[in-house]
């Protein structure tokens, strides 16, 4: 095993171990932490199923953000939306034999990397040139949309600009996943892009990353409007 | 008279560019030690503030789960930064609602994680010093606590939850607002914000009775700590005192009587409003709410109801319940509490009330929730 493969390897278990350890101790602390005030914001729903459908609009279509800045929104929603094609064109890596679905979607997930730059990089753009969002702006938040931007072109230029060897890609994943390992290629894109991904990995649980998971246990959103009829004590 | 330079009014709002410190300087008076040591804060800035600031902090994030997840979710993605009036007003950046949050989280960052601890210039986490213990307690007491900027996060994150957060750790460490601290003072020794004894109370409300008498000739009774009414009235203490609450205060009478409900007030329970919520104290607002418990039993009634008042009606709606309740020994028939508007809507619903409409019909309306109906 080469020395690249090796250092990958224990990469990629290191990176998936922090990922998987880190967001699950985070989502406990979540769900174990009490919440018996109701806070549930205006016009909340009085049912289970109406927050369900409340947090369906928020997490697929950022209601409450189109309510509030159509800039972010676009922007944001394009990245998210991109970024969520392109993860479920990656399964290809992952799974063998490719999945119906993840093959089905393959055609428009090549458009996908772009849409998810532009998105990034308006986003970026809000950054210097709206003053309010500059001045909350800390050198991590740039950094974060660095790291999605490069691991976006990185992930183009092996797919336009010089190719790797996705095959042996594949099989490398598909080793580390049944601890057979296979040699990773070593060309410099695929190097970066693996190297920041390993990178995105370790700082999520860490980062304001925990947003996708804070989503769901934001008391605001998830609460049922119903104080008066039913006692929270410890509000789970 | 001040210089007031009032903006137009426009279709779309005009962000302004943000001016940095301008509202550094506005911060509400000091609770003398008095004030402080009688709800149970020190009384001035203990010496090592900061170590009590920091632990108290790790004890409220680890009992809220809006905390946990409001620290750790925002993403700064700018979308609240024009929704509070504070900064629309001033366009003192940390009257955004994601900028006076980050006066929190930078603090908490620094303390509480793991890229706060070893990385804090980059991810902008911050020491508790005394000038971070200034920017508190000016812009902590510049958020009304509204929530508004809550509707829009893509998260929900609630500053109010934060700012109250902030308020209860300067008590903790002995610097608090004279205001509220004052006044829950006398609501839990007295039972009202105003301070009003209940010989007072008995002349206001004799002296409201013979108003209404002089004004319509009818003879409306306004009860005070009667046993066994049907509904204990608890309202704002500014309906005994103040223009224009005293008309509410006389207008909900009018609906008993009209009604032929039994009903009372209490000496003990006389206040509405509980200011615990804003200093963000547990403990203060639950003593605050086992006085209407307490009263609520000793009278013998049946039901609770609220009199219009934006201080009482989120923490009457939302928290008596889990703070005073369970409230079994009542008529399970009727919410608890209920409003003093849905009080009146049945009744007009049931055709239990004549309306003279043409009364108020020379009134131009519009609709403000100050009074925390619509938002419970
Ligand atoms: C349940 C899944 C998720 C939901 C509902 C969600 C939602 C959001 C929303 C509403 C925003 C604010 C608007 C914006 O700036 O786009 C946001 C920002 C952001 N999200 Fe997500 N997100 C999710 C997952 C992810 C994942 C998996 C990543 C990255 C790998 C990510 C990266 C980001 C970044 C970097 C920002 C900040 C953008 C900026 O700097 O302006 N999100 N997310
Ligand atoms: C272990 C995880 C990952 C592996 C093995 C991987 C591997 C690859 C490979 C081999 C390509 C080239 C595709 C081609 O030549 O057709 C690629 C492209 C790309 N990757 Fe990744 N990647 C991973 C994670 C990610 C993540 C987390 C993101 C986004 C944040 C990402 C974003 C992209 C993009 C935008 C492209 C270009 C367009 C496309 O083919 O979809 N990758 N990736
Ligand atoms: S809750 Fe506070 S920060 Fe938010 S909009 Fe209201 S006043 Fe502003
Ligand atoms: S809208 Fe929410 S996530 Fe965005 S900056 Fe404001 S508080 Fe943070």
């Amino acid at each position: 095993m080469s020395l690249l493969t090796l250092i990958f390897v224990l990469l990629f278990y290191t990176a998936t171990a922090t990922l998987v350890v880190g967001l699950a101790y985070k989502i406990r602390l979540y769900a174990k932490t009490p919440a018996p005030l109701r806070i549930p914001v205006t016009p909340a729903p009085i049912t289970r199923w109406g927050v369900v459908a409340r947090m369906f609009f928020e997490v697929t279509l950022f209601n409450s953000l189109f309510k509030a800045n159509k800039w972010i929104w676009l922007f944001g929603w394009l990245f998210h939306a991109a970024l969520l094609l392109v993860l479920l064109r990656h399964f290809r890596y992952f799974t063998d034999p490719v999945w119906g679905w993840i093959g089905a979607i393959q055609p428009y997930g090549k458009y996908a990397a772009f849409v998810m730059i532009f998105g990034l990089a308006g986003l970026w753009a809000r950054r210097f040139l709206v003053d309010r969002v500059r001045y909350i702006s800390s050198p991590s938040d740039h950094l974060m949309l660095a790291l999605l931007i490069a691991i976006g072109l990185t992930g183009l230029g092996m797919k336009y600009v010089s190719h790797t060897d996705i095959v042996a890609v594949k099989a490398f994943f598909l080793g580390l996943m049944y601890f057979d390992w296979q040699p990773l290629p070593s060309d410099l894109f695929l190097v970066i892009h693996l190297s920041l991904v390993v990178l995105l990995m370790i700082i999520f649980p860490f980062s304001k990353l925990l947003h996708a998971p804070g989503l769901f246990f934001s008391p605001t959103r998830t609460q049922v409007d119903n104080a008066r009829e039913k006692r929270h004590v410890v509000g789970l | 008279m001040l210089d007031f330079e009032t903006p137009v009014l426009k279709q779309y709002p005009i962000i302004p560019l943000i001016q940095p410190g301008v509202m550094a300087h506005s911060k509400p008076y000091v609770a003398k030690p008095e004030i402080q040591g009688k709800i149970g804060f020190p009384e001035e800035l203990v010496e090592n503030w900061q170590e009590v600031a920091i632990k108290k902090m790790g004890e409220l994030v680890s009992k809220s789960r809006a905390l946990r997840v409001f620290l750790d979710s925002c993403v700064k993605c700018g979308a609240c930064t024009d929704k509070c009036h504070y900064f629309l007003g001033t366009a003192d950046p940390k009257n955004m609602p994601v900028a006076r949050q980050d006066l929190f989280r930078d603090v908490y960052r620094r303390y509480f994680t793991f890229a706060g601890k070893y990385f804090p210039k980059l991810v902008g986490a911050k020491e508790m010093d005394k000038e971070m213990l200034d920017d508190w307690y000016s812009y902590f007491h510049q958020c009304s606590q509204c929530r508004r900027c809550s509707v829009y996060c893509p998260f929900g994150i609630d500053t109010a939850e934060i700012s109250m957060a902030a308020r209860e750790i300067l008590d903790s460490v002995g610097v608090g607002q004279k205001y509220c601290n004052e006044i829950i003072g006398k609501a839990q020794t007295i039972g009202n914000n105003l301070g009003l004894r209940e010989p007072a109370l008995l002349d206001t409300l004799e002296g409201l009775e013979e108003d209404i008498e002089e004004e319509t000739g009818v003879v409306v009774r306004l009860p005070l700590d009667q046993k066994n009414a049907d509904i204990l009235l608890v309202t704002p203490s500014a309906d005994f005192f103040a223009e224009p609450h005293v008309d509410g205060l006389i207008g909900y009478a009018k609906v008993f009587h009209a009604a032929g409900l039994s009903w009372t007030l209490s000496s003990h329970a006389s206040e509405a409003a509980n200011f615990g919520m804003f200093i963000g104290s547990h403990e203060n607002m639950q003593i605050l709410a086992m006085r209407i418990r307490d009263a609520a039993l000793d009278l013998g009634v049946k039901r609770i109801v609220f009199g219009e008042c934006g201080h009482a009606w989120s923490v009457a709606y939302n928290f008596l319940n889990t703070l005073a309740g369970p409230f079994d020994f009542l008529d399970p028939n009727y919410p608890v509490p209920q409003h003093i508007c849905e009080v009146t809507y049945d009744l007009i619903q049931r055709d239990l009330l004549t309306l003279d409409k043409s009364a108020n019909d020379d009134k131009v309306l519009t609709f403000h929730d100050s009074c925390n109906i619509a938002r419970g």
